[in-house]
């Protein structure tokens, strides 16, 4: 057998070991992949940007926004790309996961791995994050295209871009592995009800989060919801025609999610695998 | 020595206590094959799942290859291989991919990976089914896949849950076959098991365990000694109430080693002899004797010698 010479030697062979055996299984079901990460923004954007400004401008509830900052598509352009980041976390991690502990076990050789079981839990986190990168990458194009009124994007710097998707994308795979590890599998398909929808639709993912000054007590709410600083965070990198959050703000709150969120994925990771 | 159990010991806490493992000390030697023999819910998986890292013990120490399993879990698990009782196969990955990517957790190189999960396939007879995917297979198959892959790091110790739960006899069979060819690689085993011909069949040293404790462990020929090489006869009555009657009547028989009372009427260890059976069958006769079981001295003899009672009940 192999001697690598040091443990963190042999950990690194482990951890790649499960982050090959993820892409092969990904590579395999690409097609359902693009599917999953398209459709959303695609639809959302069709209806919103390009069916709706074609309606009377009474019927379209976007016209406000629409007139003040070069159209809707700017406006959720952003929160698309932290839809689609959150909800390959979910995809990606809990969903499997949810399956994997509770019908088949099948996990259970990737825990005997030569590595810590907290490894085994942040390759999830990883390997999430890289679906997440690409699943908002998807949305740009689509965003380009089809609404009517052309999108305003203007990257100041590609710095704090690519630091927010980064760590919206880790935060999303932690978040998986939280509702991965803490729901049975027959609730699952509750936690969309639950969870999902909420935070997308308090996630500052349709409106500026500095559009809620007038409801001050849901201003200040959605703070502890991780999309807003997701969506804020996309938005100060990618359309600062629009008003957002502190960037440093934004970076702290990020990380402090992720922190947090990986701290107590890793714990229900460890507390399911290990009797 | 290469597995060293001391004082294991488990307790789940919950509404109510229930003590899983209760003071287990065990050692196995180097290329042995060693089963833990008992009943259902007796502690045997616990025992493998704490020896596999994929439980902490309440208490006590265990080492495989000399590294401590709770202090460092992740150096442990280069040592073992594990077949758990229900099937574990990658369901998204073929078989070949199954062994292969195993191999590379294992820090094989995708070359060295190749190799020896074609080796395997080959040696576990599983070249015609490299592209099949676990949902596909039979119990036996998926067996032999598990144990393949289990090896393909080629650990020092192979644990074995209940290998044969669930299988076909003829499947079991090429199981024990597997298992036995394991030797000549020099792989030590451990398996569980409630089937006491497996004990028997398979292993050279046997340790019987019973509510969290090991009532014995020696080579199933010393165990079945011990017991006196004794025929066990079960005589079901209808009339149980005089039970104890009887039990003191055959008692004074020749050849009798102990009786006892049990719910549906006695049992007799006794030495096989000639007429014994008769002389049991008229005694028994007046008190309505309604079955008789018979089973030669085995370690399902010993065990209900042990425990007093059968390893399936």
């Amino acid at each position: 057998m192999p001697q690598p010479t040091s443990h963190s030697a042999r950990y690194l062979h482990a951890f790649q070991g499960l982050l090959l055996r993820d892409l092969y299984v990904l590579r395999r079901e690409l097609l359902p992949f693009v599917i999953r990460i398209c459709m959303n923004p695609l639809l959302f954007l069709f209806v919103f940007t390009y069916i709706m400004p074609h309606m009377s401008a009474g019927a379209n509830p976007t016209t406000a926004l629409a007139s003040s900052s070069g159209g809707f598509g700017t406006v959720i352009l952003p929160g698309l790309m932290a839809v689609a980041i959150m909800f390959s976390g979910i995809a990606a991690v809990a969903l499997p996961l949810a399956q994997e502990f509770g019908v088949t076990r099948e996990i259970d050789d990737r825990v005997m791995c030569p590595l810590p079981v907290s490894f085994v839990a942040l390759e999830k986190i990883f390997f999430s994050a890289m679906q997440s990168v690409l699943a908002a990458i998807v949305v740009f194009p689509l965003a380009y295209y089809i609404p009517t009124v052309p999108v305003q994007v203007h990257v100041t710097s590609w710095l704090f871009l690519i630091a927010v998707v980064a760590l919206a994308s880790l935060t999303a795979g932690a978040l998986g592995l939280v509702i991965g590890t803490s729901v049975k599998p027959q609730q699952i398909g509750l936690i969309f009800g639950v969870v999902i929808m909420p935070i997308t639709f308090l996630g500052c993912v349709y409106y500026p989060w500095a559009g809620l000054k007038y409801i001050p007590w849901l201003k200040y709410f959605v703070l502890i919801n991780p999309i807003v600083y997701m969506s804020e965070g996309l938005r100060a990198s990618l359309t600062p025609t629009l008003p957002s959050m502190p960037h440093v703000a934004i970076l702290i709150m990020l990380t402090v999610s992720l922190v947090i969120l990986s701290a107590v994925g890793i714990r229900g990771f460890k507390h399911r695998v290990i009797g | 020595m290469i597995v060293d159990i001391q004082k294991l010991a488990k307790v789940y806490q919950g509404k109510e206590q229930v003590v899983a493992v209760d003071g287990i000390d065990l050692s196995v030697n180097e290329g042995k094959l060693f089963g833990l023999l008992g009943p259902n819910g007796a502690g045997k998986t616990t025992t493998i799942s704490i020896c596999t890292t994929r439980a902490l013990p309440t208490s006590g120490r265990v080492s495989i290859a000399g590294v401590d399993v709770v202090a460092h879990p992740a150096i442990a698990r280069r040592s073992m291989g594990v077949v758990p009782q229900y099937n574990t196969l990658d369901r998204a990955c073929t078989i070949y991919e199954n062994i292969y990517f195993h191999c590379l957790y294992f820090g094989f190189s995708p070359a060295e990976a190749r190799g020896r999960t074609n080796a395997l396939l080959q040696q576990f007879h599983l070249s015609e089914r490299v592209k099949a995917y676990p949902a596909q297979l039979s119990g036996g198959l998926a067996q032999r896949v598990q144990i393949a892959r289990a090896i393909a790091h080629r650990p020092k110790v192979l644990f074995l849950d209940e290998p044969s739960a669930g299988l076909d006899p003829q499947s079991r069979i090429a199981m024990w076959d597997a298992v036995r060819n394991l030797r000549h690689e020099g792989i030590t085993v451990v398996l569980t098991t409630h089937y006491m011909e497996e004990a028997d069949e398979l292993c050279d040293r046997v340790a019987i365990i019973d509510h969290g404790k090991i009532l014995v462990q020696d080579s199933p020929a010393a165990l079945k000694n011990s017991a006196g090489a004794e025929t066990l006869y079960a005589l079901d009555l209808r009339n149980t109430a005089e039970a104890e009657q009887l039990a003191n009547r055959v008692r004074e028989m020749n050849g009798i080693s102990s009786v006892e009372v049990t719910a549906d009427g006695i049992r007799v260890f006794a030495k096989n002899m000639d007429g014994l059976l008769s002389s049991l069958v008229q005694e028994a006769h007046a008190y309505g004797l309604r079955d008789l079981r018979i089973t030669e001295p085995s370690l399902e003899t010993v065990f209900i010698r042990l425990t007093g009672r059968e390893l399936r009940e």
